[in-house]
């Protein structure tokens, strides 16, 4: 059984009075209220429109046009053999799956959870521990002007909850497992993840979406990290949709003092893809590494928003983001570097390197530096560009043939933007991941098809 | 071995060769000299088979074979070889992997099994050690931040690796201390024998001290205006290459 939204105004409206009924943290006030502050926010907002600047290379008219429904309960049985292909050889991790948005106890492996530490879903978290997450849940994400967040807030349904306490080096990563499945139907889900790392810690969380069959679905995901004081907290996003899906993804990070993250985005599948990182650096003397490789091909869109906030003094932030754009597919990258008027001696570099792989390929660039402090060093830097021609014929003087003299190029380009994730297992497993998109590229089926 | 008969050849709609005839035999040592843009490094990648320079005449056969019909990494495996006059600069891609690669094209191509990777880091470092390389240029990028005279020394590393049949080295002296080049001449020295070929592009008589050639070719404006021997680049040396041109154009005069 489902909910579905028609695409007519209200629909979603509509929706949400029969969805609130039994959501997760029905009959608490508090949840409540979120979520109808959300819908109120939703239906004044509207999907954006390429009016609005954040939204100006980006037409989401195919999501809004979309009539989704909302699989409550009536989640699929999935042999835990089929999910085999998404978890990482060699690493043992403290696992979260859900289907189509429901978490599943079966499929999930909570087997290794150190003393103190709190992993579990969302919605058994309200259920348990109502005082820790009333205190973080939508604390961080805004959504006084962001239609994506509001809706996630109106219809979140389930999601990671994790949390740190002080001084824990966890040694597993958490690995929060998003499954759609087959569905006659268009599908929404809004996945929420709550991840409170307190002060010296150090964890790795991953967010990795993913499909077992083509179809089209939303996934509309909010994820709040909070990073306590002196912590230091890997984040991967490792989005991996049908290629007719549309994913819509926000992290937003609270920073403690002398903190460090390192965000990683792995982006490859789905037809529309926007993909929101926004790190408040609140802490004095913060690092921030935001690093992302996006690949798309066919008619695939890659929306890729930063948004650096420098909040407080003597704080880094690094943007490596680097996109491969074959086929007819378009990119974006939009940088933004915030630097408020007490955060002095900010340190921020931004670099964008784009390759595209074909003349249809397209790529809008953007950096945007808001800068209210005078005592800061801000640089940025993107490119676009082809195949360097003279390296390939370089190559191929030497007795390699074009095709794997432009692979190892292509490679090489891959690596190096792979190269910064630490945990060598994720690398690895993303380095198999763009492996396959050569194979496939190689194959020569994507070039032409149009997921849409 | 090599043999050029009237090639001609466009860079970009404008005819930089015209009418190129040059043979060179196994065992040889070719020398070609000449002004700046006078032709000598198209004529270096019209040979190693870069796409962007058109060859609307004439014909080069290599071994029998019309190489001009050949892709360039068959030409490479085909045994030819081009030290590049600005040899490229290749991120994220290891010297090491780029030469192992290479060699095992090479090898398949000729129907043997791929080198182990011992076997290749035996040769390597043999190879390095000749060449007085520093280990950790293997696992560097290609030519990435590699000084002016590391790049040089590299290119002959690879055709130390390669073996090649026939090696082009375009200007691969320029830029040298006068210790780096003993090191580059005889690189080139150690690979003479009679199966083999040099053309070695320069503008200095200084390394053909070195690397003594059979013959000295002068190119200018797309031609080979003179041949001679090794005592041609002397001349060439003290009184340039306007005496040349005027020989030349007594010649067509008359
Ligand atoms: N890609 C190109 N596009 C346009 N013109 C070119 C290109 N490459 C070479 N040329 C021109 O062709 C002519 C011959 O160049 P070439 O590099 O062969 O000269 P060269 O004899 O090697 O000179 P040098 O001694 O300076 O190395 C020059 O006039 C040069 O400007
Ligand atoms: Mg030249």
């Amino acid at each position: 059984m489902g909910i579905s939204f028609s695409k007519e105004d209200d629909g979603y409206s509509k929706g949400f009075e029969e969805f609130r009924k039994d959501a997760p943290g029905n009959g608490m006030l508090w949840m409540e209220s979120l979520r109808e502050q959300g819908i109120r926010k939703f239906s004044e907002l509207g999907f954006p429109t390429p009016e609005n600047e954040d939204w100006r290379f980006t037409n989401v008219t195919p999501i809004a046009r979309t009539t989704f429904t909302i699989e409550k309960n009536g989640h699929k049985q999935v042999a835990p053999e089929a999910l085999s292909r998404f978890m990482f050889p060699k690493l043992k991790t403290i696992r979260l799956v859900f289907i189509d948005g429901t978490y599943s106890p079966a499929l999930s492996d909570l087997s290794d959870i150190p003393e103190g530490v709190k992993v579990m879903s969302l919605d058994s978290a309200l259920e348990s521990d109502e005082g820790l997450v009333k205190k973080y849940l939508s604390k961080y994400a805004d959504f006084s002007e962001e239609a994506f967040t509001a809706l996630n807030t109106a219809f979140m349904q389930d999601g990671g909850f994790v949390h740190i306490p002080r001084g824990t080096m966890l040694k597993e990563p958490v690995h929060l497992l998003y499954v759609t499945g087959k569905s006659d139907k268009a599908t929404i889900t809004n996945p929420r993840n709550l991840l409170v790392v307190e002060d010296n810690c150090k964890a790795e969380v991953i967010e990795h979406y993913v499909s077992l069959d083509e179809g089209v679905y939303f996934s509309n995901v909010v994820t709040e990290l909070i990073v306590g004081e002196n912590s230091s907290v890997g984040h991967y996003m490792i989005e991996c949709e049908s290629m007719k899906a549309f994913n819509v993804s926000t992290l937003r990070v609270e920073q403690g003092r002398s903190s460090n993250i390192r965000s990683h985005s792995v982006l490859l599948g789905g037809a529309i893809v926007r993909n929101n990182v926004h790190p408040v650096l609140a802490g004095e003397g913060c690092d921030s590494l935001i690093n992302g490789l996006f690949m798309s091909t066919g008619r695939q869109h890659m929306d890729n928003y930063m948004k650096v906030e420098h909040a407080s003094p003597h704080c880094d932030s690094r943007q490596f983001y680097n996109g491969v754009l074959d086929g007819r597919s378009r990119g974006v990258f939009h940088g933004r570097i915030i630097v408020h008027k007490d955060a002095q001696k900010t340190d921020a570099k931004q670099t964008n390197r784009n390759l595209l792989l074909s003349d249809n390929a397209q790529i809008d660039t953007k950096p945007q530096l808001e800068i209210y402090a005078d005592d800061v060093k801000c640089t940025h830097g993107a490119t676009i560009g082809q195949m360097d021609e003279n390296a390939v014929f370089y190559l191929r003087s030497r007795g390699i043939n074009e095709d794997a003299a432009r692979e190892i190029l292509l490679g090489a380009f891959t690596s190096g933007t792979l190269e910064s994730i630490q945990i060598e297992e994720i690398r690895t497993y993303c380095e198999s991941l763009v492996a396959e998109w050569f194979a496939r590229r190689k194959g020569g089926t994507e070039s032409d098809n149009d997921p849409r | 071995m090599l043999e050029i008969r009237n090639l001609h050849v466009n860079v970009a709609d404008q005819e930089i060769l015209k009418g190129l005839n040059l043979k060179v035999n196994a065992g040889e040592v070719h020398s070609i000299m000449g002004p700046n843009g006078s032709g000598k490094s198209t004529l270096a990648q019209v040979l190693a088979g870069r796409a962007s320079y058109e060859v609307t005449e004439g014909e080069i056969i290599f071994e029998g074979k019309d190489l001009l019909g050949l892709a360039p990494e068959e030409r490479a495996c085909e045994g030819i070889f081009m030290a590049f006059q600005y040899p490229v600069e290749i991120p994220g891609v290891a010297n090491t992997y780029l030469l192992r690669e290479a060699l095992n094209s090479i090898r398949k191509y000729r129907g043997l099994e791929p080198l182990k990777h011992v076997e290749f880091a035996k040769l390597a470092k043999e190879k390095m050690g000749i060449m007085g390389m520093p280990d950790n240029l293997l696992k560097r990028s290609v030519n990435e931040g590699f000084s002016g005279g590391e790049k040089k020394k590299n290119e002959i590393f690879q055709m130390e690796i390669l073996e090649p049949k026939l090696a082009i080295l375009d200007e691969t002296d320029s830029g040298l201390d006068i210790d780096a080049l003993k090191v580059v001449a005889d690189g080139v020295n150690a690979l003479r024998n009679p199966e083999r070929a040099f053309v070695v592009i320069t503008h200095y008589q200084r390394l053909l001290d070195y690397i003594v050639p059979d013959f000295v070719h002068v190119l200018v404006d797309g031609r080979i205006l003179k041949s001679g021997g090794k005592e041609l680049a002397f001349e060439l040396e003290d009184r340039g290459y306007g005496w040349v041109e005027e020989e030349a154009g007594k010649a067509v005069n008359n």
